[in-house]
């Protein structure tokens, strides 16, 4: 009935207008950055071919601190969180009412400006002439004594960022969870509570079984999100991550681009590449646990 | 006898255990909605104290009796905080109604129309999803720096107009309207374009209105762009604003007009997710992730 026009392509021309421009050939390109060097932005020319930009960002101190406090920010905020949303979202989905309040509130944070909340978060833990902050004075009444959680040790600057990043992603995972939770089929639970099952045992061998796919999903743009940190660092600590030693690799990569220290193109795109390249792997490696252990 | 009593006790507790744990759940989601709430009230608490009250307390109080709006005035006349509101409305309007233009479009293409390669570039539209912004936006900076866009709403708006989630969402959506509604159509000599906006656009409304409500989102809050494409402070949006208030030192001197610039910052978001808030949560379950 219809005949094949090429008039689709009209309608789509703007699309590809913009992703073109602004997403696949911008993706070339950054390759093409990362191997010239010497590459000046203001006339546009550079030395050579090679792999000098990936040399030197490897061996920048800046770098390597920036990806000593992803991988940390990492390896404690994507287990926490991703726990953290499921105790609640069993929660939710046990209570018989208000539910959708809980759900409700819980979601708030995903909707904040992560810069202007982070301000917040920022003198909650911080120091002033006056007062030791909100939360030493709470750490107070325990006995401990006040840290300097904004410019004091790494540890403790550290703790602020997992703590305001688990807060930033929860409403998302919580989200997730709460439907697929939702949607799991009653009369497995009736049939195992016919069974006599404990309610342990039917958390281990029905309810996660029927959201693993959800659970992995949700562990994968986890890691993914984690490894691009950067707004909640600089929301917390200032635009000069650097000097504050809470730089993250991305934060890195537009360090290198705008600026005091910017002008370096093809040092970001090396750096982009890299960061890149590590969560492919981490991608990766997560495809295949999940291959064996998620039930579809 | 002694079994129907067994039962009666049995069932008394299993009832007494139900209750319990519900108090002990209802107790611990009570705390992680005040982790959630504390913070926003502490921003309201704070923004609404005088400079000297709030410098006075050794330990924060957590209400005041006597509630100023100074704090509120002093950081849209002493800081540019309007400007920022300014900018970040029309780059918000601006980029969300382009967004709409283009992603319409290209839905119905892919939903409706039949034409050479459709399948292919359906394939490539969505690889394009799993291409994070941190490799791209390298390159853009270049390009936009090079065609003298930086610090003008032109070189913030057209990076960010583009949004294959949202086509492959309403593709969706467009996909599921009967193609009897388009033969019927054709048969009136309708064209395309008006069938388009006739029929397919008001009856995926809901669809389309969430897409709005999530690209506002993002546009509000967007920060990466914007900081490395202007540093011009008169073109800051609110992210940079709030961030180039607090780095001039503003925020270590006042910390209460600070805490007002946030609420005002945080506000119209608010709203919107109050007004919203089941559309928004529907549409980020369906696969939306933090712009």
């Amino acid at each position: 009935m219809e005949n094949k026009s090429w008039k689709g392509w009209l309608y789509l021309l703007p699309a590809i207008l913009f992703l073109g421009v602004f997403m696949v050939y911008p993706l070339m390109d950054v390759f093409i950055y990362s191997f010239e060097e010497g590459y000046n932005s203001a006339s546009q020319t550079f030395y050579g071919v090679g792999t000098y930009n990936y040399e030197f960002v490897l061996h920048d101190p800046y770098f390597l601190q920036a990806v000593q406090n992803t991988f940390i920010l990492v390896a404690i905020t994507v287990p926490l969180s991703t726990i953290l949303a499921l105790a609640i979202s069993l929660g939710i989905s046990s209570i018989p009412k208000l539910k959708e309040l809980f759900q409700t509130v819980f979601f708030l944070p995903y909707v904040t400006n992560t810069l202007a909340v982070g301000l917040v978060f920022m003198y909650l833990f911080d120091a002033t002439d006056v007062t030791p902050g909100l939360i030493n004075v709470i750490l107070g009444i325990f006995g401990m004594e006040p840290i300097d959680f904004i410019d004091g040790p790494y540890w403790a600057k550290m703790l602020v960022l997992c703590l305001y990043t688990v807060w930033i992603v929860l409403p998302f995972k919580i989200l997730v969870l709460t439907s697929a939770l939702a949607s799991v089929d009653e009369t497995y639970y009736k049939a195992a509570r016919m069974d006599g099952t404990s309610k342990w045992r039917i958390f281990r061998k029905v309810t996660l079984p029927m959201i693993s796919p959800t659970m992995f999903y949700l562990i994968i743009t986890g890691f993914i999100g984690a490894f691009k940190a950067y707004s909640d660092a600089v929301a917390l600590f200032g635009e000069n991550l650097n000097v504050a030693e809470m730089n993250t690799i991305v934060g890195y990569v537009y360090d290198m681009l705008y600026g005091d220290s910017g002008g370096y193109p093809s040092f970001a795109s090396a750096a982009a590449i890299i960061l890149f390249v590590i969560v492919l792997t981490i991608t990766c490696i997560n495809l295949l646990v999940s291959k064996k252990k998620v039930h579809y | 006898m002694s079994n129907i009593m067994d039962f009666d006790r049995i069932e008394k507790r299993a009832k007494r255990n139900t209750l319990v744990r519900n108090i002990v759940v209802y107790g611990l989601l009570a705390v992680w909605a005040l982790v959630v709430l504390f913070p926003f009230y502490w921003m309201l608490l704070t923004s609404v104290k005088t400079q000297g009250s709030y410098a006075s307390e050794i330990v924060p109080k957590l209400f005041t009796m006597s509630p100023t709006m100074e704090n509120y005035f002093a950081v849209f006349t002493e800081a540019d905080l309007g400007r920022y509101f300014f900018n970040t409305i029309v780059f918000t309007v601006l980029t969300t109604a382009a967004m709409l233009v283009v992603t319409v479009l290209a839905a119905f293409a892919f939903a409706r129309l039949d034409f050479p390669g459709k399948n292919l570039a359906f394939v490539l539209f969505l690889a394009l999803m799993m291409i994070p912004n941190e490799l791209v936006i390298i390159t853009n900076f270049v390009t936009m720096k090079t065609a003298k866009l930086d610090n003008t709403f032109l070189g913030l708006i057209l990076p960010s107009v583009s949004s294959v989630f949202y086509i492959y969402l309403l593709k969706e959506n467009f996909a599921q309207i009967p193609d009897e509604l388009y033969y019927a159509a054709k048969v009136d000599a309708t064209s395309d374009l008006k069938y388009l906006g006739k029929v397919m656009v008001p009856i995926c409304r809901p669809t389309i209105v969430t897409i709005l409500i999530l690209k506002v989102i993002e546009c509000w809050n967007s920060y990466v762009w914007p900081r490395l494409i202007t540093d011009d402070p008169k073109m800051y949006l609110v992210s940079g604003g709030i961030q180039n208030i607090r780095e001039s030192g503003y925020g270590r001197d006042n910390i209460p007009a600070m805490m007002a610039a946030v609420v005002a910052v945080s506000v119209p978001l608010i709203l919107l997710f109050l007004i919203f808030h089941k559309k928004i949560m529907a549409g980020v379950a369906r696969g939306g992730v933090k712009g």
